[in-house]
């Protein structure tokens, strides 16, 4: 992989552009610059409460005694409720937002425990007081006696005969089965058959920003809870769990201090969405450190075995993966990142023949659910490893052996979903090879190892779920524009992209576009922003909206200047005469020309992403996803074989993001992605003992420091052949996949034997050195 | 619980004459005093949300008791510029793609503010080791020290702006004074 010359790209002639394709700052950027921003936990309202909750310590137990008759009696305390108060009502948690469908029977998870407790950290009963100090006060209060249950901590464990049971019938949270071609026929083929087991950990997200909210009723009786949320359509489930109509739910998201999956599902909210009912009076709730640790959803632990059979020249002939994932204690989205990383399990490879049998576990431990690129990441860490130990079996360099399979655009994934974008896989993994420059040397006791991987990850979401996003733009009389959109802004730039694509279109500078969002009641619903959807969805929402209204303008001036629409351009805020410039009308002057005519100068768009009805429930065939985003990593890193430390030396990320909308925002998600893979694979491990949390704060869960890695060489392709915007693919989730399988094959290379497990902390490096010091590959 | 003492905050060149208890953390106090722009992200000291300067220095707000502030200069974020009249590293910070969820930025900004005080002209090791304790889990960090040095080199070409020059107390030039009766501090953290 070393003197790799980049591989030329194909022509593409994207429009060099006003303000879509610049490096604008971002319209969030100043306020929260200045400290202007306020975000969930910084807003107090009049007469207002402190609420906590009471969480198990055990986990599996019967709740013999619940009493908290001493809490409610505390001077101060305004309501304790326990799930008898709140009727047990549950978290409808297989799906926020959008559909209705039905979870797995009877395993939703309860709002607050009813008799069981199955993790450590489930919500057993709420406290509202006059003071924080009172409300810790009177947690210590309620008096809980527990039963302890058998408990299991392995998905595999889980799914074997006589295991404690979770939920009946029995601990399978979802599976799936996927049949493409004749796998017996292709492993007949084969040459060789390489196989290989890797495990992944339970992974925090760490969001800078602890879980927060404030709740109140308002003067129609309407539940107003702002909330740092990626979805402000959980209004529906907060509506379903204390039954009363949706219209009487309100979200007001914030600006979102980092969400990264976890605040997809519902947090402080529903808590909140009590209290206040019950109390009649604002209530705050804010997660500490320890407690947002505790209490949401955690990176799926995977195990992947892969059975490939390859030819000598290292085509695959054949492709048999197993999946076993632990869903913790409730399924959350369990089901949904388990098909994701099914759906993606072969990578960005032309392979005809496979079967991939996955399958979700529930165990005794935190939840898992959403973290960027859902499943995907756990997947590629599968294949991309896989391609390494197939080149190491075949004795062929890494770089020829995915050549020998890279898919091309109109190829199949494994479910026989066609690509129709551009895959420029070889285009990404030759660039960030270029970008590693020569090759440090070794020394004694310091091996250098270099790794590539190359991924592919969906953006939209899963197309039977009927994805849309609605957004409404507006051209005020003095030639600005507002957008509403409900789009949550979770600080990848989802509020600026659509700002800057209405710049665009409306021919004005991004500082003269407004945006409000993030409110269920007053902005048109967007939908989550999860999925690396925003872009693409909202975008195009934007996108049609701000065109309608460019038309209509147009037509305007056209009339008004006296040529023909087509010639009439929208630029500088003005309307212009394209050949010649000197003929123009002002925006300002033209909008109120409009308005006195009574011409529409807003409009409401819908976006609805293509509409499937889901997969083969015998081959797993079928299309889930609108589109992918193809990407590379490639790392140089330093082992010492002494230590056990892993020094990351260089670092390249490549990937194609169709156009981009700001090229800055957009290196800001590549560097930052990257980087959370790059703690993915060297530094971070949830760490659970018999359930229960060894690693419960910064100081023991370790994200990386500024010291930590080294800045990452960001290289941005744009194909143009994204569905986003301009041909825009989405990059927030494709960002972070490539670059821990691209670390775990430099640490391989490096030792000459590979680590089956993340993270490669200095004890697992230096178990392997004595390894492959017994093996002689070192 | 019960044992309060009046102390005197001076936050962003206000004075604030409060009555806390000793427990009560200086990121609490100046969160219950409406300077919201210190993030508490830990409450321990791991993250470097809550910096603020004290007497010029950068600390970890959550780390100190108001009591041990009594009498002290802070400056918060917000303190060193506005909206309208940022100051040159929040402008720069804007500018430079360093910000994107934006949790950390004023304790980052702050980090910064400290470092260019003392050292007009930092290296990129430099920058690092003074922002060594904030935590970023949005940007990777690289266009966060692109952020410094566009700010140093703003402010070396701007003497106005110059780091001797600057106001340790931000741009309020008025020194107002607020009493503010212990009663009053309950409603953001809330402790009594």
């Amino acid at each position: 992989m070393d003197d790799v010359q980049p591989k030329p790209l194909p022509e593409v002639n994207l429009p060099d552009l006003n303000q879509v394709g610049k490096p604008l700052r971002r319209v969030d950027a100043l306020g929260k610059a200045v400290g202007a921003t306020v975000y969930a936990a910084d807003f107090t309202m009049p007469n207002m409460l402190h609420a906590k909750v009471l969480r198990s310590d055990r986990p599996h137990a019967r709740i013999v005694r619940l009493d908290p008759s001493q809490a409610k009696a505390l001077d101060g305390v305004a309501c304790v409720l326990t799930g008898d108060d709140v009727k047990g009502a549950k978290l409808n948690t297989d799906l926020p937002g959008q559909t209705g469908r039905e979870a797995r029977s009877g395993s939703d998870a309860p709002v607050l425990a009813l008799d069981t407790v199955r993790y450590v950290g489930e919500p057993i009963a709420l406290v509202a007081a006059e003071t924080l100090d009172l409300a810790e006060e009177a947690l210590r209060l309620i008096d809980v006696e527990y039963e302890d249950l058998p408990a299991v901590f392995d998905p595999e464990e889980a799914m074997k005969p006589g295991a404690p049971i979770l939920f009946e019938p029995d601990n399978v949270v979802s599976r799936y089965t996927i049949r493409k071609g004749d796998l017996d026929a292709g492993m007949a083929e084969a040459d060789l058959v390489v196989e290989s087991t890797f495990r992944m950990p339970f992974v925090e997200h760490a969001y800078l920003e602890p879980d927060a909210g404030v709740a109140w009723v308002d003067e129609q009786g309407v539940i107003n809870i702002r909330v740092a949320t990626q979805v402000v359509e959980h209004f529906r489930s907060i509506a379903r769990a204390l039954g009363v109509p949706q219209n009487r739910i309100r979200i007001r998201g914030t600006m979102v201090g980092g969400g990264f999956g976890s605040k997809e599902d519902i947090t402080v909210e529903i808590f909140l969405a009590f209290l206040t009912r019950e109390t009649g009076r604002p209530v705050k709730l804010v997660y500490t450190r320890e407690e947002a640790f505790l209490a949401t959803s955690k990176r799926h632990p995977f195990t992947i075995t892969h059975r490939t059979g390859v030819k000598k020249d290292g085509r695959i002939t054949a492709s048999q993966i197993e999946m076993v994932a632990d869903s913790g204690a409730y399924p959350y989205l369990t089901p949904y990142v388990l098909l994701y990383a099914t759906g993606m399990a072969t990578g960005p490879y032309k392979i005809d023949n496979v079967r991939i049998d996955s399958v979700a576990a529930a165990t005794n431990q935190t939840f898992t659910s959403a973290f960027r690129g859902f499943g995907g990441p756990q997947a590629a860490l599968g294949y991309e490893q896989q391609m390494d130990e197939i080149a190491r079996a075949l004795d062929l360099d890494p770089l020829e052996v995915r050549r020998a399979n890279y898919m091309a655009s109109g190829d199949t994934t494994c479910t026989g979903q066609e690509v129709s974008s551009a895959v420029w896989s070889e285009e990404c993994a030759t660039r960030v090879l270029a970008a590693l420059g020569d090759r440090t040397p070794d020394s004694p006791t310091r091996r250098i190892g270099r790794g590539l991987a190359n991924t592919f990850q969906s953006y939209g979401r899963i197309m039977w779920f009927h994805d849309t996003s609605r957004a409404w733009v507006g051209v005020e009389l003095d030639g600005t524009v507002v957008i509403r959109c409900g789009v949550p802004d979770i600080g990848a730039g989802q509020s600026n992209s659509v700002c800057q694509i209405a710049a665009e279109i409306l021919g004005v500078p991004l500082d003269r576009v407004t945006i409000y969002a993030t409110d269920s009641a007053v902005t048109p619903l967007a939908g989550t922003s999860t999925a690396t959807r925003q872009l693409y969805m909202s975008g195009n929402a934007v996108y049609s909206a701000a065109s309608k209204i460019r038309a209509r303008l147009a037509r305007r001036a056209a009339e008004y200047i006296g040529v023909s629409e087509e010639n009439i351009l929208l630029e500088n805020s003005r309307a212009i005469v394209t050949d010649d410039p000197s003929r123009f009308i002002e925006l300002d002057a033209l909008a109120k020309m409009c308005a006195a005519e009574g011409i529409e100068l807003s409009h409401l768009a819908q976006f609805n992403a293509p509409f499937t009805d889901g997969l083969d429930p015998e081959t797993g065939q079928g299309d889930i996803w609108p589109d992918f985003t193809f990407g590379a990593v490639a790392v140089e890193i330093a082992v010492d074989i002494e230590t056990g430390q892993i020094d990351l030396l260089k670092c390249a990320a490549s990937h194609d993001v169709g156009r981009a909308i700001n090229p800055a925002a957009v290196q800001g998600q590549i560097a930052g992605g990257t980087h959370q893979g790059l703690g993915y694979a060297l530094l971070e491990e949830f760490v659970l003992e018999e359930g229960r949390i060894r690693t419960p704060s910064l100081a023991e869960y370790m994200i990386p420091t500024i010291f930590d890695f080294p800045e990452t060489d960001v290289i941005i392709l744009e194909s143009g052949t994204g569905v986003g915007p301009f041909g825009a693919k989405g990059i927030g989730e494709p960002a972070l996949t490539p670059a821990a399988p691209a670390v775990a094959n430099a640490v391989a290379d490096a030792l000459g034997i590979r680590i089956p497990e993340l993270p490669f902390t200095p004890k697992r490096v230096l178990e392997a050195v004595v390894e492959a010091r017994e093996k002689r590959t070192l | 619980m019960t044992e309060r003492r009046p102390i005197r905050l001076i936050v962003n060149g206000r004075a604030h004459e409060v009555s806390l208890p000793p427990n009560t953390t200086l990121l609490t106090a100046l969160r219950d005093l409406g300077c919201t722009d210190a993030k508490n992200g830990c409450e321990q000291g791991e993250c470097g949300a809550c910096a603020v300067l004290l007497d010029g220095e950068p600390m970890n707000s959550c780390m100190i008791l108001a009591w041990q502030a009594d009498g002290a200069r802070i400056t918060t974020n917000a303190g060193l510029g506005t909206l309208e009249r940022p100051h040159p590293i929040q402008e720069a910070f804007a500018d430079a793609g360093a910000i994107q969820c934006g949790f950390c930025t004023s304790g980052m900004v702050i980090a910064t503010k400290a470092l260019l005080d003392r050292n007009p002209d930092p290296t990129e090791a430099e920058i690092r080791d003074a922002l060594s304790g904030n935590l970023c889990r949005c940007t990777g960090y690289g266009q966060i020290a692109a952020a410094v040095h566009l700010a140093a080199e703003r402010l070396r070409n701007l003497p106005s702006w110059s780091a001797s020059s600057a106001s340790e107390d931000g741009q309020e030039p008025a020194f107002k004074k607020r009493v503010l009766a212990s009663d009053d501090v309950t409603g953001e953290g809330g402790r009594s």
